[in-house]
């Protein structure tokens, strides 16, 4: 087990001291001296010779047909270059990563406030802005839906006119008003509620999220003299950003290039398309470079958002504590286009019971459209959303039945033998050792038994209560490669397309390569993402980098080892068997001490010999079935092979003033079994940093519509997280299962720390008052008015 | 809105440095497009985030909410002009030891807080470094990192005290 009081035998910068060991140690963020000197370049930062600048015009409506568009007073704007609108569009063309859905920019119509309509290039970005705010849009206003259930009534206004016409790539069942559909059934809950002994069911509510990673979105486009464009932009994938531009542009692949600056944070917000399309659009129109950087409110109003969900949720147990039965009814509000909420939804089904064997289980949700912005990925995918609902349900069972809540996971969790909801095999799994370290290190039994009369005895309005909350999450899905080549001189290119988004996958991915090929990590460059050079990626996102990418990493490694042999057998004259790869770059004769030919010599020899540059590659995609037809009925479940587990045990304690309702996170104890840990202090980082934006969806943050128009797109309105906020103590344990499938064992981290945040606040909060609340964000206001009697409330 | 500019001479980072600025443009503006010092940050250009934090006269202050115009005569500096002194370079090894960073963007206003306030009180504890940095947020490290990074650099900087 490693945790930040207790690290690795290799700790922090020994990247010098530790060829082979690169695996295993806390190599500090390669990007360290450009990120800590201020010269880290991100999209904002990039400036290219005659560039323009570009600013937004947005819908003042949530849904109106646009009649037309005039342009003169902002094209007679000194200084104005060009203006891009719907009439610069094709209705053919739309993207969309489940259902093409969505133009480049509002076409026909505006579905949302705050959608983009126009965009403007210009000598500056103040002139650019002056020239949006001089566009006159002719609107027709119509009725909006702007809440998903009555959205999904007979007569609702309808977001998309013809939404069954739309192509999707699975089985969606898109049509009015439902985006997508999806259920997945095992056993038969149904007839199984008469085996319970107790039955839990409510209904629960969480609220949109914002990403706010500190920067905002952006692009820069830049077109060279045979129209093929060059374009840099904040996001996960450089891949993605290709296929939803070329998609919604109509443009073949070959026009495009993509590339990446550095990132300021991805939370899944970067992951598809926003303002790339439109800057692409520009560029084309005006011929000329233009940069377009969103302002915090744009970004808020226009990016996306964790979805809004409604949770109906029934739990059935024995006396025992053993659970029977599972009914989970999901409602999310998709907001005006698909963006990822089909594999939100059919990934929160997935997942909806948690770690847990629950033989009869039943699971259906849809998606919503509404005239909101579009809601997509975020950090969890669905699973902090449906784990505020399971966990606190399991933790309502514990009590009814008056089982320690401990033992209660312990009598149901997944074990070794154990398959997935669905069917899928799990390969490695340290959930047990998750509990057993949160239990110890939080002092759990005796905090239980002195139902918890806190250390710094305050003064008696404060009550604190200690909640648990498990979970598991995936990594895997889609396809992935890695290209490794080695240079004249003996050093190593890698190469991916992996885009790393500030959580080091960088570092990690050179350090899988430097283990793989026994080298120092200094002899490992990384190539930077771009979409002429790099192989395939689907994506940052997901949790797949170090397990999916780490994977191909190894292999073209492997294959790279292999033409080392080859020629270092030419080179020694003997036979590749008797041969060993040895640390520091050099492959010599078994059993023979030194000599050999070092990597430098036998890149030399195939360069200018024999065999030519040595370059070792490897795809895949994830190849294991979500689901096992003999085991479960999916219907429009939108992903056949999703991915491999990890898991996640979580103590938090909770503070929570009586007077004023206000919670407050002393401390929190958090175990995940991640595979072997690449890199601890990245990993550990990873859990830390997804606790606190957690705490953030738990406790304060909430998009808040005042009718059709977000009423809180401002920091000054949105609260996040400061260090004033953050937990006194916060405690993290990687717990180290052998994941057989992964490179070196490895599985993820990215989101797993965020699943269980909400949860174990809120069962921490019955701990420390005896209410129970449904509905996030756990605000003052909220927590006090549950904890007046009934009839004041 | 007035579109005229106004020739003016800031000292940056030690230098005077002519630039010309309308009445509203501030000096994140101008520090980033004009002189492209871009390690100030815009993160939400309303004095919250503190990604723009610089030091003017020795004092930390947001560069979106200061106008140009007004910031002739002070001594303005950024992180780009920071870097070689003896306790930022501590603290940066600090930060890139402990993992307080990960995306970096936050990490130059971070960096510049962080230095002030070393300056004032060179052995805070927890509880004033959390005071002192908390109005520069961070996404993506949950803050633990960055306090014992500050804490860390602290004690290395008493052991090696430097001339600020």
């Amino acid at each position: 087990m490693i945790s930040a009081q207790n690290p690795p035998a290799s700790p922090d910068t020994g990247a010098e001291r530790m060829p082979p060991g690169a695996v295993g140690a806390s190599v500090p963020q390669l990007d360290g001296d450009e990120k800590l000197t201020g010269q880290a370049q991100f999209i904002a930062d990039l400036y290219r010779p005659g560039m323009l600048h570009g600013a937004i015009l947005q819908s003042p409506h949530a849904h109106a047909r646009i009649r037309g568009y005039n342009l003169r007073a902002a094209l007679a704007l000194p200084g104005v270059r060009g203006i891009v609108t719907g009439d610069d569009l094709d209705a053919r063309h739309r993207m969309g990563a489940f259902i093409k859905d969505e133009p480049a920019l509002a076409k026909g119509k505006v579905r949302y406030s705050g959608e983009i309509v126009a965009a403007v290039a210009a000598d500056s970005e103040s002139i650019a802005r002056q020239a949006a705010r001089l566009i006159e849009v002719d609107y027709d206003v119509l009725p909006a839906a702007l809440d998903p259930a009555k959205a999904l009534e007979p007569g609702a206004p309808l977001v998309h006119d013809d939404a069954a016409s739309y192509v999707s790539v699975f089985d969606s069942g898109t049509q009015g008003n439902v985006c997508s559909r999806t259920s997945l059934v095992e056993g038969d809950a149904a007839s199984a509620w008469a085996q319970c002994d107790v039955i839990v069911q409510d209904t629960y509510q969480t609220q949109a999220q914002a990403h706010l990673s500190i920067e905002p979105c952006g692009a820069l486009a830049e077109i060279d003299a045979s129209g093929r464009v060059t374009l840099w932009s904040a996001n996960q994938s450089v891949f993605r950003v290709q296929a939803n531009v070329c998609e919604s542009l109509g443009l073949s692949m070959t026009r495009l290039r993509c590339l990446t600056p550095r990132i300021g944070a991805g939370f899944g917000n970067k992951m598809e398309a926003h303002v790339q399309p439109a800057v692409v659009l520009l560029a084309l129109k005006t011929r000329k470079p233009v940069k377009l950087i969103l302002s915090r409110e744009e970004d808020f109003e226009t990016v996306r958002a964790r979805h809004p969900v409604t949770i109906r949720m029934k739990t059935g147990a024995r006396r025992d504590g053993t659970l029977v039965a599972r009914e989970t009814e999901l409602l999310l509000d998709g907001g005006a286009y698909g963006d990822d909420s089909p594999g939100v939804l059919g990934y929160a089904l997935l997942m909806n019971c948690g770690p847990y064997n629950i033989p009869h289980v039943s699971a259906h949700g849809r998606v919503a459209y509404t005239h909101k912005m579009r809601f997509g990925a975020f950090r969890g995918f669905g699973v902090p959303q449906v784990t505020f609902a399971s966990e606190q349900q399991i933790d309502a069972i514990a009590r009814q039945l008056d089982i320690d809540p401990m033992a209660m996971r312990r009598l149901n969790i997944k074990r070794d033998g154990d398959r997935w909801f669905g069917g899928q095999g799990i390969f490695s799994n340290g959930l047990a050792d998750c509990l057993d370290v949160v239990e110890r290190e939080s002092g759990w039994k005796a905090a239980r038994a002195a139902r918890l009369q806190p250390a710094g005895d305050p003064a008696p309005e404060f009550r604190r209560g200690m909640g648990l909350a498990v979970s598991a999450h995936i990594s895997g899905l889609l396809a992935t490669g890695a290209i490794v080549r080695m240079l004249e001189d003996g050093t190593v290119l890698l190469s991916t397309g992996a885009v790393d988004i500030g959580q080091g996958s960088n570092t990690a991915l050179t350090q899988i390569c430097a283990q793989a090929l026994q080298v120092p990590v200094d002899r490992v460059a990384i190539a930077s993402p771009d979409t002429d050079g790099s192989p395939y990626n689907w994506g940052t996102t997901a949790s797949r980098i170090t397990y999916m990418t780490g994977r191909s990493v190894v292999a073209a490694a492997a294959e790279v080892e292999k033409q080392l042999r080859k020629h270092a057998g030419a080179m020694l004259e003997c036979a590749e068997d008797d041969l060993e790869l040895r640390a520091g770059g050099n492959i010599g004769i078994k059993g023979v001490p030194g000599g050999g030919v070092s990597f430098a010599q036998i890149s030399g020899y195939a360069h200018w010999a024999a065999g030519g540059p040595i370059i070792g590659s490897n795809s895949w995609v994830f190849d294991q079935k979500t689901v096992d037809p003999k085991r479960a009925v999916a219907l429009g479940l939108p992903f056949g092979k999703i991915g491999i587990f990890s898991f996640s045990a979580q103590v938090i304690e909770v503070e929570v003033d009586t007077l004023t309702g206000k919670v407050r996170v002393p401390r929190a104890w958090t175990a995940c079994d991640i595979g072997r840990a690449i890199n601890p202090t990245l990993a550990i980082g990873q859990v830390e940093g997804a606790l606190v934006q957690g705490m953030g969806f738990a406790l304060t943050e909430e998009m808040v519509w005042d009718g059709a128009r977000l009423a809180n797109p401002s920091l000054m309105d949105y609260k996040i997280p400061t260090f004033a906020e953050m937990p006194d103590e916060q405690h993290t344990f990687l717990v180290e299962s052998d994941e057989p499938t992964g490179p070196f064992g490895a599985k993820s981290v990215g989101e797993i720390g965020i699943n269980t945040v909400a949860a174990a606040i809120g069962n921490g909060i019955v701990d420390a008052i005896g209410t129970r609340l449904h509905k996030l964000p756990f605000t003052s206001e909220r927590v006090l008015a549950a904890m007046m009697p009934q009839e004041q409330a | 809105m007035s579109l005229s500019k106004h020739a003016l001479t800031l000292s940056v980072n030690g230098s005077p440095t002519e630039v010309r600025a309308g009445l509203h443009d501030t000096l994140l503006t101008v520090l980033r497009d004009q002189l492209q010092c871009t390690a100030a940050k815009r993160g939400c250009n309303q004095g919250v985030c503190g990604a723009c934090t610089i030091l003017v006269d020795d004092r930390p202050a947001r560069a979106c909410l200061s106008l140009a115009v007004n910031s002739e005569g002070a001594d303005i500096r950024t992180l780009e002009g920071l870097n070689d002194q003896p306790d930022m370079r501590l603290l940066q090894q600090a930060f890139a030891k402990a993992g307080a960073f990960q995306c970096g963007f936050c990490t130059p206003g971070m960096l510049v807080s962080a230095q002030a306030l070393l300056r004032g009180k060179p052995a805070p504890d927890a509880q004033d470094v959390r005071k002192a940095l908390s109005g520069n947020l961070c996404r993506c490290t949950g803050y633990t990192r960055i306090v014992s990074a500050v804490l860390d650099a602290a004690a290395m900087i008493r052991k090696e005290p430097v001339a600020p």
